[in-house]
């Protein structure tokens, strides 16, 4: 009994380190429009993927027992990436206090979440998932690749990714914390003070360690370990980048202080509804900006909108990126991403940039994904029709050089991981849910079984 | 000193224009004759004809026809040009909500479960930001109609200009209902199988008997109709209810899964009523039961995820596409507030997923008109007809495209909004980055 049980963990663990190896494929992608976003639209030509790799990409390319998938007349852009999601999460808020930079999002990863699939179908290889926005400082979030099909978490991460963490500005710290919690921020100057609190106790906990460490005998007591402070202090040395949730010009303008005063660098706004306004400011900081194509008004701090948003950002000389925070959207960032045309004047490859270069440069990634270029990692999307039409449908999805969707290999039901307990028939009608921002998943159920208890 | 002399007069002038613009949120539609010539016609009952004119007249399309001319009205050149008519959106709350997290901008969802008597109209905000954002995209009317409970009230369809709620009456009313569901209410839904079955049965059992009163209330209206004084009190929910029993306006009955639109078209044969079913989420998997029917299908919106895991990823996309092969007719809806200007790319959507660009233009035409009873009014490019219609610079689903000029009753609607305002001010700030 004992030796089977011993065996079936060896057997386990033998089957995790197998698991945690991350698969990569070889495959040649014959005759396409090729949409390189870096070097322009060659047509005609092939890609070649070795190893997870693409090794080359030029005209009759040949590859000895390779996969071979003839894209003429269609289109090969780069896979697709969102800087703002929350699919493939378990749980998406750590609710409990207006700073929770201690906790992972990346502990929270669920592989079998059927999202990533449907953003698979919509073209997309690689996203940004967040923590939710219920905290002026939020967790740290994980920059997922969509490897459908691996059941081990940590095969869903993009190893070596930069860290980013989550800020959140606005109504939803507030809503969480004054309004619910009842302690700061009730107010956008509550806010403000949890940045700056932050930063500077952080400040001190580094000194404290710094002091320590240069002559510890002399200490009287070794400092306290804080995972918070860590953190903080990891965005102070830059090895952190933030991504924050804001809406108004002026909360924006705000973090942009408190961060010039920290000396904190590497910024990207998200949602950032009325960056336009500012947009001068934050290019002058070198801050990011993720935008919506055309979500407004739902509520006030994005009534005074426009979907003209990210051309401004863009002609203004903002790195811009359109990202769909929902999993819904996620499906058509392509779609999205040229709405820019209809609201602004972005040209093809600037429009198609807000969903690959750009968001990857939000990220971190720019040098291993987000074009195709000899040497970027085999991340591929391959349209019928040019991605900025309405009518084109997503055909193929390569992720390290593995087929992850195709269109034609498209079962009734693509579930991994089935729960026995659901009926078949549990029809949700997603049309009847109150809570449409995504970033506040989980919050109210909190508040409503604090209520309970 | 010319110098400031000049100065003094371009701010005066800088300060008349914007003392002008400044009062309205957009500039004012203008009226008047205006002949649109040389364009491509995408008439929709009488296929696309070329090189076309069209004159729009005291508020409806006067003429159609090659080498028009008129001496009153503004000539538009519209060479290499398209017309399409005005898209109607088969279901929407815009200008009953202007900030939907600020409940007190909802004016959507009253309280009670049969309050068929409230009244949409009532609550159009004519005035609503949402409004020109959402007609700069070739979106000239929407249904209006409330939600929540069994009965949720009247249905209106209004057109996107005026200043009034009666201005923009289109003069369509249904009553709007949600026929009781298996479904579950979102993803927090914890209700047990049971008890959403419970759930179901308790609310047919209600509707049944409001349904006996009103037969009962029909019966005494009918026998004191020519009669002074009437034996029948102050029940609006059943007067509001009359014309639906008597088949004179039809029922918007809301339904999703699969199970429960074949109970509501058992219903609407028993109850003998008109009706149209909206939603139908699920419609995919009865198609043929729903083409047998009869019933007209509003659904949407088709950018939307599948009701169910394990369904395709795509079902949402190709919903309309089978019913509307299987024989149904269809119309669309976003069922959205600030964002009806997307109707468009969600039936481009719609054709590319199944359903074929022609037919999906119907869906946001002349299909919903035909549905609504005003199909001799709106949804489609006819000489009689009103002048709803729009100037584009190709397909009107595809995002490139660009709306050049809009016509809502007659009245040429300029292609502004907060959005474009916003981005006329900001595109280049002034000041920039500078004060000066």
């Amino acid at each position: 009994m004992i030796k089977n049980i011993t065996l079936s963990l060896l057997l386990l663990c033998s089957f995790q380190i197998l698991n945690a190896q991350v698969e990569t494929g070889d495959i040649l992608i014959k005759n396409g429009n090729v949409i390189t976003i870096t070097d322009g639209v060659q047509e005609d030509t092939d890609v070649l993927i070795q190893n997870g790799k693409i090794s080359k990409i030029g005209k009759d390319l040949s590859a000895r027992d390779v996969r071979t998938i003839d894209a003429a007349g269609q289109y090969v852009m780069p896979g697709i990436i969102d800087a703002h999601s929350h699919i493939a999460l378990d749980v998406v808020n750590e609710a409990t206090d207006p700073n929770t930079s201690d906790v992972f999002v990346g502990d929270a990863i669920d592989p079998f979440d059927v999202a990533i699939y449907r953003a698979l179908a919509g073209g997309v290889t690689t996203s940004h998932a967040m923590h939710g926005s219920a905290n002026a400082v939020g967790g740290q979030c994980e920059t997922i690749k969509h490897r459908w099909g691996v059941s081990n978490p940590d095969d869903m991460k993009m190893d070596g990714a930069p860290r980013t963490i989550k800020f959140a500005l606005g109504e939803n710290p507030i809503r969480v914390h004054g309004e619910g919690n009842r302690i700061v921020p009730r107010t956008r100057m509550g806010v403000e003070q949890i940045f700056r609190q932050g930063f500077a106790k952080a400040q001190d906990y580094q000194a404290k360690w710094k002091a320590y460490k240069a002559n510890p005998s002399a200490a009287l007591e070794t400092p306290k370990y804080d995972l918070k402070m860590e953190t903080m202090s990891d965005i102070l040395n830059g090895d952190i980048i933030i991504h924050c949730h804001s809406y108004r010009a002026d909360e924006i303008l705000m973090l942009v202080d408190v961060l010039d005063d920290y000396g904190v660098k590497k910024i990207c706004f998200q949602h950032v509804n009325e960056g336009f306004k500012v947009a001068p400011e934050l290019a002058a900081y070198g801050a990011g900006a993720s935008v919506f194509a055309d979500w407004w008004a739902y509520k006030f701090e994005v009534y005074y909108s426009t979907a003209y948003n990210a051309t401004i950002l863009t002609r203004n000389g903002v790195v811009t990126s359109i990202n769909s925070d929902s999993g819904e959207l996620i499906r058509h960032l392509f779609h999205e991403a040229a709405k820019t045309q209809r609201y602004g004047d972005l040209t093809d490859n600037e429009a198609l940039k807000l969903i690959t270069l750009n968001p990857a440069i939000q990220l971190g990634i720019q040098d291993r994904v987000g074009s195709i270029e000899v040497g970027k990692e085999g991340d591929i999307a391959i349209f019928d029709k040019h991605p900025l039409s309405v009518y084109a449908i997503p055909q193929m999805t390569i992720v390290d050089g593995v087929v992850r969707f195709d269109i034609e290999n498209d079962n009734d039901d693509i579930r991994i991981d089935i729960d026995p307990e659901e009926k078949i028939s549990s029809f949700i009608d997603h049309h009847a849910e109150t809570e449409a921002d995504r970033c506040m998943q989980d919050v109210f159920e909190y508040f409503a079984d604090q209520k309970q208890d | 000193m010319n110098r400031i002399i000049i100065k003094s007069i371009v701010i005066l002038v800088a300060l008349f224009i914007w003392g002008d613009s400044s009062a309205q949120q957009v500039a004012k539609s203008t009226y008047g004759d205006v002949l649109l010539k040389n364009a491509t016609v995408h008439t929709i009952t009488n296929g696309v004809v070329e090189g076309t004119d069209v004159l729009i007249s005291d508020g409806m399309i006067a003429d159609m026809g090659k080498g028009l001319s008129s001496t009153s009205a503004t000539v538009v050149d519209c060479s290499n040009h398209h017309i399409y008519p005005g898209f109607i959106d088969g279901g929407t709350t815009l200008a009953l909500s202007e900030v939907s997290s600020v409940s007190l901008t909802n004016d959507f969802n009253e309280i009670g479960d049969f309050i068929p008597q409230m009244q949409a109209l009532t609550a159009v905000n004519p005035n609503s930001v949402a409004i020109p954002v959402t007609r700069v995209n070739g979106v000239t009317s929407v249904i209006v109609k409330p939600a929540g409970g069994v009965f949720s009230g009247t249905a209106s369809l209004i057109n996107l200009v005026g200043y009034t709620p009666a201005q923009m009456d289109a003069g369509f009313k249904a009553v709007a209902m949600n026929f009781p569901s298996a479904a579950k209410r979102g993803r927090r839904d914890r209700r047990s199988e049971e008890d959403i079955k419970k759930d179901q049965e308790k609310a047919t059992k209600e509707i049944d008997e409001f349904w006996d009163k009103l037969r009962v209330y029909h019966m005494i209206d009918s026998a004191s109709a020519n009669k002074s004084n009437s034996s029948l009190t102050y029940q609006p929910e059943m007067e509001a209810m009359l014309p639906v029993y008597r088949g004179e306006i039809p029922l918007m009955i809301n339904v999703t899964k699969d199970k429960d639109i074949e109970a509501a078209i058992a219903w609407v044969e028993k109850k003998n009523v008109k009706a149209i079913l909206t939603g139908v989420t699920e419609g995919y998997r009865v198609a043929d039961k729903i083409a047998a029917s009869g019933l007209p299908v509003i659904t949407g919106p088709v950018q939307a995820i599948p009701g169910r895991s394990e369904e395709r990823y795509d079902v949402a996309y190709a919903n309309a596409g089978i019913m509307s092969n299987a024989g149904v007719k269809v119309a669309l809806r976003t069922n959205d507030t600030e964002n009806v200007r997307n109707l468009p790319f969600h039936a481009g959507f719609a054709a590319a997923y199944g359903m074929g660009v022609d037919e999906a233009l119907k869906a946001i035409t002349i299909n919903p008109a035909e549905m609504f009873g005003v199909g001799d009014k709106y949804g489609s490019i006819e000489k009689g007809k009103i002048a709803n219609l729009f100037v584009s610079t190709g397909d009107p689903f595809e995002m490139k495209t660009r709306i050049t000029h809009l016509f809502i009753k007659g009245w040429n609607v300029p292609i502004e909004s907060r959005h474009t305002l916003l981005y006329n001010e900001f595109l280049e700030r002034s000041p920039g980055l500078q004060e000066k």
